[in-house]
């Protein structure tokens, strides 16, 4: 019972008062972010990294998280008072909570989505710290050969499974990397690609400044143009009979929910596919085993249940391979990552050993911020139908401000704040032109990782560079990843054997 | 939207073009003294690969049929952005020079007054607003100071009072 133990006394860690506190902050500031339509996680978690300086590191990866969290249950407000999903991960949940709002349901689709992520958040924080352990033990074997193949393979998958344009994704890998290696060489230590002599360019390009920049001012500059007018909300009134009805109805849903929170899970841990997809997957699942499937897309209260379980359930599992093997499984890990470094925890096996107070401090608040996160979502229901109304030019004044001083503040150098500016700019324009941008952070965020274990493995074996096949984990891992970035081309050579006119893609 | 994919391939072939010329640099080949590749390497030749992709991606423009109708912008979203940056490009280039407590007021007025169209109350709330909240989050709380330009002298009883 070692594992309730070491439960226990991270407990002890997120129960003081200073951790609760940051967990009911962190979930309230994130249930807004993510109600604001366009605004999600990522974004959240994006523009207020710089300024959890004022808590220690400890906490402050606390308050990261229970933004994290508090957004996922946020998407969902917007979702089904404006119709338009408050973050791509709650686009699933549109689909039947939108109906479910026009036919005067909008309170019990609210309840219903709040439960729902509630129970598909703690299913998965179960699972979670099940695995947590054994996994990072499994890790603490990994050499620099072992660990570049993972960064490899969690690339690859983008390629294989992430659904996007193929070039285009590989594109974005390639100069996610490129940008990471601006500054001083990793083993000699000489400077490198310093563009125009800028003095700046010598410490490297930060993620945050990177993530900051697409996902504060690029993301603003995409959601001009999508939101023209004002939307229109549908009022939401809340009593204790609906509560009750729909914590009734919920447990006539058991089926669906387990099965969402797990899915949900194990998608999330997959850095390609994650909440969104997880969220979809489990509607489309859950429609297929519904014993009334004609009523989904109607206003069912199934079809609120099954994405929202399992949103909930992925970003959880995608925090799995960030702790226990410094790999995040999405983009708001991978800041999240990037923010651990930046306060000198190194996520990893090592983690669990050198750190475990920390280690089950972070993963007991994620009882708390969930417990925190359903009571907060309830309560304030009307101040968030209130908040949707704020006119959109308000909010973006406002993301404006706090990504120029944001950006300014963690190095202090106006450097910083041109270039988020250009990856604004840079990242709007590529987005629009559907470049995907998950792989864009990622690869910034893995990059000197996945130089550093390339040139240590290669310098220990004296360049013998099948090094990386012969030992057993890190060659299954290089063959699992050749598979991925073969799977597209074997579509191609499919269809060409095949000469079908080819669907419309 | 045909020319919009080209014209960004096309320009990102130049970014990699311009990385790949920096990366050379450093040695781009194999080490062979320590074993391993050399400092220049990563950067060249994944600039190498973004060349290639994006030289892929305007081959494979020219062999689709049909042209997604879509226009990359239309003129209205156009002149949103433009104006959005140019306000943005103003309020950084002012910031050394102007402080920070000159620069982002003067951007939350003309965005919410002019860009906005909101009414005086809610633009002078959030123009007078946003800089006490800033000074006394980033300031006062964090110790971490903004740029102050030729203002830095209105500062000095402040920091007098609350340092």
């Amino acid at each position: 019972m070692e594992l309730m133990a070491h439960l226990a006394d991270g407990f002890a860690t997120s129960l003081t008062s200073l951790n609760l506190l940051i967990v009911v902050i962190g979930v309230t500031v994130g249930l807004f972010i993510g109600a604001m339509p366009g605004l999600g996680s990522v974004n959240g978690v994006a523009i207020i990294l710089p300024i959890t300086f004022i808590v220690p590191p400890s906490s402050a990866i606390i308050l990261l998280a229970a933004i994290y969290y508090g957004a996922m249950y946020g998407g969902a407000i917007s979702s089904i008072l404006l119709g338009i999903p408050g973050a791509s991960t709650a686009v699933a949940t549109t689909f039947d909570g939108r109906p479910m709002a026009q036919k005067g349901q909008a309170g019990l689709a609210l309840i219903a989505a709040a439960c729902a992520s509630f129970v598909g958040g703690t299913i998965s924080v179960v699972l979670f710290t099940l695995f947590a352990a054994p996994l990072a033990d499994v890790a603490l074997a990994f050499g620099p050969a072992e660990e570049f193949a993972l960064v490899l393979l969690a690339f690859t998958t983008f390629v294989g499974l992430g659904g996007d344009d193929v070039l285009k994704t590989l594109m974005m890998i390639c100069l996610g990397l490129a940008l990471s290696t601006v500054g001083l060489d990793l083993i000699s230590g000489q400077p490198r690609l310093i563009f125009f002599d800028q003095p700046g360019f010598y410490s490297g390009i930060s993620f945050l400044v990177l993530a900051i920049g697409v996902y504060g001012i690029g993301e603003i500059l995409y959601t001009i143009e999508t939101q023209k007018s004002a939307p229109s909300v549908t009022p939401a009134k809340l009593t204790f009979g609906e509560l009750w009805y729909g914590v009734k109805e919920l447990n006539k849903h058991w089926k669906t929910m387990s099965f969402g929170s797990i899915l949900g899970f194990f998608v999330g841990m997959l850095p390609a596919a994650g909440a969104t997809p997880a969220a979809l997957m489990s509607y489309g699942i859950a429609k297929l085993m519904s014993k009334t499937p004609e009523r989904f897309g109607k206003g069912t209260i199934e079809g609120v249940i099954a994405p929202e379980t399992s949103n909930n359930a992925a970003s959880t599992g995608s925090l799995l391979p960030m702790l226990t093997l410094g790999i995040p499984g999405s983009p708001t890990t991978a800041l999240l990552l990037g923010g651990m470094v930046m306060w000198g925890l190194v996520p990893g096996p090592m983690l669990f050993i050198e750190q475990p107070d920390f280690v089950w401090g972070l993963i007991s608040s994620l009882y708390t911020a969930n417990v925190a996160a359903v009571l907060v979502n309830l309560a304030l229901i009307p101040l968030f139908v209130w908040a949707l109304r704020m006119p959109f030019t308000v909010l973006c004044s406002l993301v404006f401000i706090l990504c120029i001083v944001g950006g300014f503040a963690p190095s202090q150098k106006m450097h910083d704040v041109w270039l988020i500016l250009g990856f604004g700019v840079g990242g709007y324009l590529l987005r629009k032109a559907d470049y995907p941008m998950a792989p864009l952070v990622l690869a910034l965020v893995l990059g000197p990782l996945m130089e550093k274990s390339f040139r240590q493995t290669l310098i220990s074996e004296q360049g013998n560079v099948l090094a990386f096949i012969e030992r057993p984990l890190s060659g299954t891992f290089i063959a699992i990843s050749v598979i991925f970035f073969l799977l597209p081309m074997l579509k191609h050579v499919n269809r060409w054997l095949g000469r079908k006119p080819s669907p419309a893609e | 939207m045909l020319t919009a994919d080209r014209v960004i391939a096309a320009a990102l072939m130049v970014l990699s073009a311009y990385f790949m010329w920096h990366a050379t640099a450093l040695p781009i080949g194999w080490n062979g003294m320590t074993g391993g590749p050399g400092g220049g390497a990563f950067p060249f030749w994944l600039s190498a690969i973004m060349f290639v992709t994006a030289g892929a991606i305007i081959v494979r423009s020219f062999r689709i049929k049909f042209d997604n109708p879509d226009t990359f912008f239309d003129q209205e979203t156009l002149r949103a952005v433009l104006v959005v940056i140019g306000s943005l490009v103003v309020t950084i280039t002012l910031m050394p020079w102007a402080g920070a407590y000159i620069a982002l007021p003067l951007f939350l007025l003309w965005y919410l007054k002019v860009f906005g169209k909101h009414g005086w109350t809610l633009t002078l709330l959030l123009t007078l607003g946003t800089p006490v909240f800033l000074f006394f989050f980033f300031e006062v709380t964090l110790k971490i100071l903004l740029p102050k330009g030729f203002t830095e002298p209105l500062f000095i009883p402040l920091y007098a009072r609350f340092f």
